[in-house]
């Protein structure tokens, strides 16, 4: 019996042990909450990631240097996260934690969800002391859409993209096409890209994996409305325009075969295009700058062509600030997210990565002017934002894209048809919007 | 009383040296898994942002869940795929590596190497190897005047892709095990084997194969494990697409907890897995240890 005894007395040390260690963990991340060290600095986590190719986190971290020189009261500490997806995870962990990071970009599609889980702060209140709606206004309507919900501001956009059509013009000429004329219309679509297919040479591509959605989004968007309500409490899968537009992205391989047949991957539609596989894609403007190192060739970037009319989703990362930090460091973190999206600097960080810049203003500054004047590829997207639209972003942001997503890769194989795979999307969808519709 | 003293103190002796090894025991694996029993029984997800006490609606819903049963389909296929070949491969290979005489360190290190490289870098080799119209695999079909095949985005072709490079990635850590157990079998059994004029086969059959039983047990339930367990190369090659054509349990786990937060149905998913990778392990040592020779 006294051993038994020992024994638990042993492990209930260990325990307390333990339990000691995590409240010293406890009090010192107090502390750090606090909002000061022992120098008197206000210092800020930044979480970011990188979703494009280049050397993107030599220019944060020089931009966050920058900052911190300018305000020697403020340090900000910048956090490289990966990619979109594992910046969320670790925002995710700090904030269950109690332990948010004080700034982080996120996908400006996380709205939804970290309003659900009550983890970030409206900015109204930061903007309204601080130049108010002039500041907000002078943002891109189309980068707005996915900031605000009810009439509050939630994020700041900052490394913002849509979708654009790169083509090339060498193969444009070898065909007898006006290289200054890409496709505007589906049918011209359709027929420049037969015209352009040959041996080894595919006429068009669209991806097929990671951000499926957001390519049927822009068909969509192109053939009639958007998929999703501004609350995000609804989605719009199965309308007649809808299927037209599933149904034109198939033709494209399976009817008019000038598409690779089956999922065609994310990351390698470009490298298709610099290789020569391909004379045209649909593709982020992320990834202009890498484009325009790596063609070998004369290429263009055009609107997407239209069905009804024009149109894109935007797409890319925004500020947003959290919960439970103290009111020091959250006037510091907007004095950093001011300071990030500041015109010049926007426009130079638009020259820098290919990212559109975010605000009216940047493309009246000198380095912009410049830019879009040696190149002019580089306007084509801000010129398209005219028909941007929301990225799809919803509540239970995650189940629905995915559903969407595996929804659209089984019309792509050909395991389904398109109204018929549609038609179950949107009820699976709708089951799991219903509890955010009470 | 002294003797009681002594035992006393021999027993605090051990405790202590056990004590780093169960804290993180506790800590790490026993505390995680009464949580994530606990929450398998509680609806936890973004809208029901205070966790709350719902059964085994959990487990309900998995079973109507399509996507469930199509990556469950998936891992079972993935299993039967890779474990008996990997097995039977590292054991060829071990088999032959043993016997070369030239060039053995050579042969063993070529044999090994896949599994040196890290996880993401083989996935981005395979996913070079894979991709049509330029990558290594068309080339090579094009030397045979075959078509161009899109191995990673045809639900057809991604399951099998995926099997084959696990295969390879997997035969050459098995095969050291295999090794090891080679060296251990006693060369006397051989000596005698020869002097009867046993021949190479019936040496196998009735020596090498029996006394390496041992080594393939431990073997196919650690690949069995392992095709519970991949997740990196999905994360890369394919997301468990096209339409979770490659999903595996474990991705879909992952994407429940950090897609979905549905923390509830991730925990539900994981109990079953743990489940039955119990039963499957339980099944190979209590089933199988009473036909084994142990030398």
């Amino acid at each position: 019996m006294r051993k038994v005894v020992k024994s638990l007395f042993a492990v209930v040390m260990s325990m307390s042990l333990i339990t000691g260690c995590s409240s010293g963990n406890s009090s010192s991340t107090n502390n750090a909450a606090q909002g000061a060290n022992s120098s008197g600095k206000t210092e800020l986590s930044f979480y970011y990631p990188v979703a494009v190719g280049g050397p993107l986190t030599k220019i944060v971290d020089g931009m966050a240097e920058e900052f911190n020189k300018e305000n020697p009261d403020i340090k900000v500490k910048p956090v490289y996260t990966g990619s979109y997806q594992d910046t969320t995870t670790k925002v995710q962990a700090a904030v269950q934690g109690k332990t948010p990071p004080d700034v982080a970009v996120m996908l400006s599609t996380e709205l939804h969800t970290m309003m659900d889980m009550d983890a970030i702060l409206p900015l109204d209140d930061f903007i309204a002391k601080d130049g108010g709606s002039e500041y907000v206004n002078d943002f891109f309507p189309g980068f707005l859409a996915n900031s605000q919900v009810d009439g509050k501001t939630y994020s700041i956009p900052f490394q913002r993209s849509t979708i654009v059509l790169y083509y090339n013009k060498d193969a444009f000429k070898e065909v007898g096409l006006d290289p200054e004329k890409p496709p505007t219309s589906w049918d011209e679509l359709v027929q420049y890209a037969a015209k352009l297919k040959k041996d080894g040479r595919y006429g068009v591509e669209i991806p097929s994996s990671s951000f499926t959605y957001w390519m049927f989004q822009a068909l969509a968007l192109q053939n009639g409305k958007n998929l999703m309500s501004e609350d995000g409490k609804k989605v719009f899968l199965d309308t007649p325009e809808n299927v037209e537009a599933l149904q034109f992205w198939v033709d494209l391989s399976k009817k008019h075969q000038v598409m690779p047949e089956g999922v065609n991957e994310w990351a390698t539609v470009p490298s298709d295009f610099l290789e020569g596989k391909t004379a045209m894609m649909f593709h982020t403007t992320g990834n202009l700058t890498n484009v325009k190192k790596s063609a070998k060739f004369d290429f263009g970037v055009a609107f997407l062509p239209a069905k009804k009319n024009y149109g894109s989703p935007t797409g890319g990362g925004n500020f947003y600030m959290f919960k439970g930090t103290d009111e020091k460091k959250q006037a510091a973190a907007w004095k950093f997210i001011r300071f990030m999206t500041e015109s010049k600097r926007a426009a130079q960080w638009s020259v820098d990565t290919g990212y559109v810049a975010t605000r009216k203003s940047a493309y009246e500054e000198e380095t912009m002017k410049q830019y879009v004047k040696d190149f002019p590829a580089a306007a084509v997207a801000r010129d398209q934002l005219e028909y941007g639209h929301a990225e799809l972003s919803t509540h239970n942001n995650g189940k629905v894209t995915k559903l969407l997503n595996d929804t659209l890769q089984s019309v792509i194989t050909g395991q389904s048809e398109p109204a018929e795979a549609l038609k179950k999307a949107q009820e699976e969808a709708d089951k799991m919007l219903a509890p955010f519709n009470k | 009383m002294g003797e009681l003293r002594a035992k006393w103190k021999v027993n605090m002796y051990a405790w202590l040296l056990l004590l780093p090894s169960l804290i993180f025991l506790l800590l790490f694996t026993f505390y995680p898994v009464i949580q994530t029993f606990i929450l398998s029984f509680h609806q936890a997800d973004l809208g029901s942002p205070e966790p709350f006490f719902n059964g085994i609606d959990n487990y309900k819903q998995m079973l109507e869940d399509e996507v469930f049963w199509k990556v469950l389909t998936n891992n079972i296929w993935f299993a039967i795929g890779t474990v008996p070949t990997s097995v039977a491969l590292a054991l060829a290979m071990a088999l032959f590596a043993n016997k070369a005489l030239r060039g053995k360190s050579f042969i063993r290190t070529a044999y090994f190497y896949p599994t040196v490289v890290p996880m993401i870098a083989v996935a981005n080799i395979w996913l070079f190897i894979y991709t049509p119209e330029y990558g290594a695999l068309s080339h090579v079909m094009e030397w045979f005047g075959k078509g161009d095949m899109n191995w990673l985005g045809d639900q057809k072709n991604v399951m099998w892709a995926m099997i084959f490079m696990v295969i390879w990635k997997e035969a050459g850590y098995f095969m050291i095990f295999y090794l090891a157990g080679l060296q251990n079998i006693s060369q006397e059994l051989y000596e005698s084997a020869s002097m009867e004029g046993a021949s190479s086969w019936t040496v196998f059959r009735r020596i090498t194969f029996p006394l390496l039983m041992p080594t393939t047990m431990f073997v196919s339930i650690i690949a069995f494990t392992n095709s519970f367990k991949l997740v990196d190369h999905l994360v890369i090659m394919t997301k468990g697409g096209p339409d979770n054509a490659s999903n595996l349990l474990l991705y879909y786990i992952y994407e429940t907890a950090f897609s979905f937060w549905d923390q509830g149905m991730a925990s539900a998913l994981t109990i079953v897995m743990v489940v039955l990778l119990l039963l499957v392990a339980a099944f190979q040592f209590f089933g199988m240890d009473k036909k084994i020779h142990y030398n």
